[in-house]
Parts: structure tokens; sequence; C-alpha cells
């Protein structure tokens, strides 16, 4: 895209979001939407406002960082515990037609319930700590991750492997120069969706059961019927979520760079 | 040094035989693609390996990479008996096996680093290779940034910079565009007369066969492939590709092989 589109494009993204919140505002005002559930853009935005410039701000004793440092804690807690059991247990399946032809079922199964039920037995087994959020965010980025490094050690090109080999590859080489690099491309854009995922695990571990964190925040205010405190606790998340995003965006620039040159070239 | 002096000596004293295949079989469940195939290849020999479609001519270069193993039968390669992955057998593949995402320098050192050279040391042989096949200025390209020619000048340098005994080729340059395979062709064969690599090159274009190699295997129809003639060609070298259709003597062979094939090609045509 040239620069003048790019500016053009921009433009309008924020032109709809002045749009948007200025008709939440307004409506909201006018009392056309109940502010009491829909709240107010301008409350809601100078609460968060609010919570992260005030110092003696505080939420359960403890400053809205302390809380969002937890929240954070456990997303990349779920987040680097499934990638990596992700990978090493997707691309052992790959390599093995064997064991994943055995576990294929019980795979399908784990894959097809809701892990967000899963949130009472973590809490019950592990607490109300970290630890149960960090569990459900695992098991939530696992099977995205697990089934693109599968793929990926599948899907590699035959001609690929063979010429490897021919050149003199042994097993391990083998993964190091050619699967692991064909996995790569799957599993990093799995990788977005994971994030959000392991978010998810450390959001709603949070608003069942917790002391600390942004989900607790948001479960207080609810607990308040502050609909002010629920819309400030999103704003935040979101801003975590979009701030993830480009590094994620800027990891996979960095590791597939081949393709991306690719992409450009014929783009 | 002429190549030609050379040649002569090694087979008065009688060359090593390079690859044996005796009684050969494979079978791929109850479809047998080869029976009964046995042939030697001296040393430093360029054959060609003919036939019609689906008539097992890859197989038997996947036999001798080591990528399938036999059904009945035994293989040896340099007198030793063949029962893995072959370590002194470079593969050029019909659809290059370039690894994606490594560049041309990467590419074409691969070989040497996978088997234990340092990597400064395979850097700089690989130069010295990528500077051969002309492609010099593209040594940190991708292979997607290539075109077509150019990844097979790059596949090409990958297979020769090991300097491996033996080298396979399954119609390594038939996805090229005329001029661009004559050029391929002249270059390989140039690139070949200094290595002096025992050659399996599989075709389907038996001008190309007659006109690079020194002998020409004809495989019947399959399945139940097997020998159907084994022709020598005595064509002097060095060899321009596009001169030697006019050379006495190529007209004479071709007709004969041709004449051969056609039965086959008629017989796999009507299966």
């Amino acid at each position: 895209m040239s620069g003048e589109k790019r500016a053009h494009v921009l433009a309008v993204q924020m032109a709809l979001l002045v749009v948007f919140v200025g008709t939440w505002e307004w409506a909201s005002r006018l009392r056309w939407i109940d502010p009491f559930f829909f709240s107010q853009p301008s409350i809601f935005g100078g609460r968060a406002f609010q919570w992260l410039t005030e110092p003696g701000f505080l939420l359960g004793g403890r400053s809205v960082y302390h809380h969002l440092f937890v929240t954070m804690q456990e997303m990349i807690g779920g987040f680097v515990l499934g990638v990596g059991f992700g990978v090493i247990v997707g691309f052992a399946l790959g390599r093995s037609r064997f064991w994943s032809a055995v576990l294929n079922p019980y795979i399908q199964v784990l894959n097809a319930l809701p892990r967000l039920v899963l949130a009472p037995i973590f809490v019950l087994l592990l607490g109300i700590d970290e630890r149960s959020k960090i569990a459900l965010g695992f098991s939530l980025v696992f099977f995205i991750v697990f089934f693109n490094a599968y793929r990926g050690v599948r899907d590699v090109d035959r001609n690929i492997v063979n010429n490897a080999r021919m050149l003199g590859a042994s097993e391990a080489q083998l993964a190091r120069h050619v699967l692991l690099p064909s996995a790569m491309t799957w599993i990093l854009s799995s990788l977005h969706t994971s994030v959000g995922f392991a978010l998810v695990g450390a959001v709603v571990g949070e608003y069942l059961a917790a002391a600390q964190g942004l989900g607790w925040i948001i479960s207080q205010a609810q607990g308040n019927f502050d609909a002010a405190g629920v819309y400030a606790g999103m704003l935040i998340l979101c801003v975590v979520v979009i701030v993830v995003e480009f590094g994620v965006t800027w990891l996979e620039r960095r590791l597939i760079r081949w393709k991306d040159i690719n992409e450009t070239m014929f783009a | 040094m002429p190549p030609q002096k050379e040649k002569n000596l090694t087979s008065q004293i009688g060359p090593a035989i390079e690859v044996a295949l005796d009684s050969i079989a494979l079978r791929f469940g109850s479809y047998g693609v080869l029976t009964d195939l046995s042939f030697d290849i001296p040393r430093g020999q360029f054959v060609a390996l003919v036939g019609p479609t689906g008539c097992g001519k890859s197989s038997v270069l996947n036999l001798v990479a080591g990528l399938l193993k036999p059904s009945a039968g035994s293989l040896r390669t340099g007198g030793r008996l063949l029962d893995s992955i072959n370590r002194d057998a470079a593969y050029m593949l019909q659809q290059d096996g370039l690894l994606p995402w490594k560049s041309v320098l990467e590419n074409v050192m691969l070989g040497p680093v996978l088997r234990g050279t340092s990597k400064i040391q395979a850097a700089k042989d690989a130069k010295v290779w990528i500077e051969r096949v002309g492609l010099r200025d593209f040594e940190s390209r991708y292979p997607s940034q290539l075109s077509g020619g150019q990844r097979k000048r790059v596949a090409m340098a990958q297979a020769l910079i090991n300097r491996l005994p033996i080298l396979l080729m399954d119609e390594s340059f038939s996805a090229l565009d005329v001029q661009t395979r004559a050029l391929m062709e002249n270059e390989f064969l140039e690139l070949w007369q200094e290595l002096r690599a025992t050659v399996l090159f599989v075709t389907h274009d038996l001008e190309e066969a007659i006109a690079m190699a020194d002998r020409v295997l004809l495989f019947t129809a399959g399945p139940h492939a097997r020998l159907k003639g084994d022709y020598a060609v005595p064509l002097p070298r060095p060899r321009k590709v596009e001169e030697t259709r006019f050379i006495p003597g190529f007209a004479e062979l071709y007709e004969t092989v041709w004449r051969n094939l056609k039965e086959e090609v008629m017989a796999a045509y009507v299966r």
C-alpha cells in the first residue's frame, strides 16, 4: 500500500472511532440508552485515566498497575506454556504416525470440550492464585498451537525432505533445518489467536475466582452495579491486546522474513 | 587434462563398477513396478534412463538414492551393499527441493554443513559454486525471488558442491524453457567433465538422452518394467548439446532407440 492510501485508511479509521464514541456519548447523555447499563465514554474513560494516573487510587488496596501486572503475568504464563508444549507435542505426534493414530480420538474429544468449563476444576485443584489462570490459558492455547505445529510437520514438502536427506541430513538436522522452519509458518500464524486466548484464560479465571487482576476488577465493579468500572476495565484490556498484537506481528515479520519478501514482491 | 585419454586408460584396466543392480524387483503392495532388473554402471559413466511414462525410471533413481528399498535383489554402490540413504549420491530432483526459508548461499552451503564442514569453509565453497553457476549477485536472495532457471542453477550447485561420486538426476531440466534448457545442459556437461561423477539421468526426451549420455538404457512399459535395450553412445566429447544431432551417427542411434521406445510407448498407451 502506498503512503497516501495508508493515510487515507487511517483517517477513515479515526473518523469511525470518533463517530462510534461520539454517538455512544450523546446517546447516553440524551438518555436514549440507559447510562446505568451502558455508562458513558467520558465517564469510564475518565475512570480508566484516574486509575492509571492517580497513584493514590487503589483497587482492593493495590494500584491498577499491580492488577495489570498480575493479569499480564498469567497471560504470559499460559501463553508460554501452551506454545511450548503445543509445539513439542505437535512436533512429536507429527513425526510419529503410530502415536498420532493412537491419540487422535482423545485429542479430538479434549479439543471438542469447551475448555472454559475446566475453570472451576483448575480453581479447586490449584487455588485462586495465578496458577489456576495460567492452567486455563494453557488449556486454551495448547490445542491451537498443537494443531498448527502438527499440521506444519505433516504438510512439509516431501521434495524438500528428500532433498535435505540426500544432502546428508540426519534426523536431528532434518528437524532443525526443514521441519521446524516449515512448521514455524503455521505456528506463527496461530500465535495471534493464541495470545488472545491466553488473555481470555487469565481474565475469565480472575473473573470466576481471584483476589487481584483486571478480571477481578471487572467482577468487583459488576458486583457494585458499577458499569463505568466494567467498561474502564475492558478499555484497559483492549489497549493491552493491541500492544501484544503489535509484538506478535513484529515477531512474525522477523521469524519468517523469507515469506514476507515473497508476499511483498508479488502483492 | 584431456578427459578422453583418461577414459581410455580406465577402460583398459577395466573400470570399477560404481552402481550394480542385481535382479532387482520393486513392488508397491500388489503392484509390481520393476521386475528382474540387472545392470552395472562403470565409474564415471553418464547413463540416461528412458522409457514410457510410468515405467519406473524414477523408482530406479530412488532405489539408488536409498529412498526406496528393493522388494527383491541387491543393489551395490561403490562395492558396498546399499541398505539406507546413499551417502555417496547427490540427487537433483525434477521439482527442486530448495529450502524456501534459506537464502541462495545458505541453500548451497547446506550440504557441506550437514556433513560436518565448518560454516566458514562451507560458505567459502558455496560462493565458488554460486559463481560457477552464474549467480554471484543472487547470494542473499530467497528461492521465491528467483526464476525457474535460476532455481535450477541453485539446485545444481547444491547437488554438485558435495562432490559425491554418484549423481542422480530426475528430468532435471525438463521444466525449463527451450533456450534456458540448452544452456543449462551445456553448463552441466562442462561441470560434469570436471567432476567425473557417475550419472544416472532420467529423461523422457530421447534427444536429450543421446546428446548428453555415454549410454542409454531403455525400459519397457510398466507394470513389471524391465530392461529392453542398452545402447552405447559413441559420440565424441566435449559436446555441445544443440550440435550433437548433426554429428554423424546421432541420427542412426536415435532411430534405433526410438523404434524400440515407440513400441513401449504404444504398449503403455494401450494399457
